[in-house]
């Protein structure tokens, strides 16, 4: 108990809030790493998502690249990149490392937003008119938006925890304080890190819950209730309810 | 007037679905393409906006060959309603049905103001505008589905089993609704169901198939049922059996129709005029 006490004192430190190698900067390096490789993941993954997922080519590449990536291992890739690299090129080459984590995920949500369309609707806006430009960007993406922010949503994660891994070839983030706690036998400052990343791990993971749920379209949502009129509105019955009630056509 | 002239069709895997097809489907007339699956019907009615092409032969719409017009123009001025309403689930009742109007160009006020005329056209409570399918009743999507294959006024309305999904109350409702907007509107329907009785309740003309898009019979049901080509005729129609074989039997004077289950099913009485 006592360490987590003064892990929080370390974390409560204002000396450890200013200055160079503080924690905002820290986070600011680790968020920066965290962004560019979804960034550069999502501007690979979401075309080719929903490319496979509208034409329906290529799913075995999904399936295979999502399989393949949970054995992918990290640390050995990030030495292994920045040695094929060169040691100046240790940012971009981690980037790639981290981009590789988040793209299966990503690959994985765009295209199955796609997939769990009904096939019915697709076929029926493809008879009305509509050119696949038009199915694409005003049925399937809309409908297929909560998966792919569900995609993101453990993208981000892997890549979040995994940018720990970047201190140790000398980039920063919030994996600097722990590699350095180790060295200096600092437990304070080691946990008190580790409870930072575990927060903003979480703190990530809730804003893109969120936005998964903002995705859903309304008349999604709206058909997970069985009827506007049953859904409980906490009030008494009003001169509202009628108007609500009586429209069901008697058929 | 929708020709087909010679029509083949062999899907990818070697399916021969069609099998040298001709028909002529007249203008402003239900024609109803009859059949158990596996009869064509469906890839037969999907030739005329092109969802199917052709392998062999020609289809023509009013003397035009729909191979040389680009399937979405062609589309969008063809009606499609298909079976369990296919509305896009993220747009209200009033949007789903000015879809096409939208795509088209016309300026959302006015294809607003045109939904919701067809709504009372299909006759659709206008309060209804702002749901989301989801909240709707089977009966009242399918009446939707029906609005939108009317929004862009077509002069051909393509229906797929559309009330093939619904409870037998709602769609003896929607088929006579079906019968009314057809006389009112004067469309050239094309109606696929698998449903004898739909058939002939809705046909002017009946185009009964067999596999591979062979038409078994075609003419008015009254055709049809006084004359079956054949014995699959006749025992798809049911003319030998059941609530279709009537026979008389006469009762204290009286001439009473028996049916062929041996249930009471009217009397007989001097024919009005016609």
């Amino acid at each position: 108990m006592n360490l987590f006490l003064d892990a929080f004192a370390w974390l409560a430190d204002p000396a450890n809030w200013v200055g160079s190698g503080s924690i905002p900067q820290r986070l600011a390096e680790h968020l920066r790493y965290t962004g560019l490789a979804v960034l550069v993941a999502s501007l690979i993954a979401v075309p080719l998502g929903w490319w496979i997922g509208h034409t329906g080519r290529g799913r075995e590449l999904v399936v295979g690249l999502t399989g393949a990536a949970r054995a992918l291992p990290s640390f050995g890739l990030l030495f292994l990149f920045v040695m094929v690299a060169g040691v100046l090129q240790r940012e971009p080459a981690s980037v790639v490392v981290l981009m590789l984590l988040a793209v299966p995920p990503i690959l994985a949500g765009a295209y199955a937003g796609f997939e769990v369309i009904d096939r019915r609707i697709i076929d029926a806006a493809r008879a009305m008119g509509m050119t696949e430009w038009q199915i694409l960007w005003k049925v399937e993406v809309p409908l297929g938006l909560p998966l792919l922010f569900g995609g993101l949503r453990s993208g981000v994660l892997q890549v979040v925890a995994t940018a720990v891994l970047i201190s140790y070839i000398g980039l920063g983030g919030l994996g600097y304080d722990i590699v350095q706690g180790i060295e200096l036998r600092r437990f304070d400052q080691m946990l008190g890190s580790a409870i930072l990343i575990i927060a903003l791990a979480l703190l990530l993971d809730a804003a893109f819950a969120l936005l998964e749920r903002w995705a859903v379209p309304r008349g999604v949502r709206a058909g997970r209730l069985p009827e506007p009129r049953t859904a409980p509105t906490g009030r008494r019955a009003t001169a509202e309810s009628p108007a609500t009630t009586e429209r069901e056509e008697k058929n | 007037m929708i020709e087909f002239r010679s029509i083949s069709k062999r899907f990818d895997d070697g399916t021969l679905a069609v099998d040298d097809f001709s028909l002529v489907i007249p203008s402003r007339r239900i024609t109803v393409l009859v059949g158990s699956s596996g009869s064509g019907k469906t890839t037969l009615l999907r030739m005329i906006n092109r969802m199917v092409d052709a392998t062999t032969g020609a289809l023509e719409i009013d003397g035009e060959n729909v191979s040389t017009i680009e399937p979405v123009q062609l589309r969008r001025r063809i009606g499609y309603v298909m079976q369990n309403s296919g509305l896009l689930p993220h747009r209200r009742v009033i949007d789903n049905i000015a879809t096409v109007p939208r795509l088209n160009g016309v300026p959302k006020k006015q294809a607003h103001e045109r939904a919701l005329e067809l709504m009372d056209t299909v006759g659709l409570d206008r309060e209804l505008a702002e749901r989301y399918p989801a909240q709707l009743s089977g009966g009242q999507q399918q009446r939707v589905g029906v609005a939108r294959g009317l929004a862009v006024d077509p002069n051909i309305l393509l229906m797929d089993e559309p009330f093939g999904a619904v409870d037998p109350i709602v769609r003896a409702d929607l088929q006579q609704e079906l019968l009314r907007l057809q006389r009112e509107l004067d469309k050239t329907v094309v109606f696929v169901t698998h449903d004898i009785d739909e058939a002939f309740l809705l046909g002017h003309q009946v185009v009964i198939l067999e596999k591979g898009g062979r038409i078994a019979q075609k003419g008015t049901p009254a055709e049809i049922l006084a004359n079956p080509a054949s014995d699959f005729v006749a025992s798809f129609v049911g003319a030998d059996r059941g609530k279709r074989a009537l026979s008389i039997q006469t009762i204290d004077g009286a001439q009473v129709l028996v049916d062929g289950d041996g249930n009471l099913a009217g009397r007989l009485v001097e024919a009005g005029p016609a």
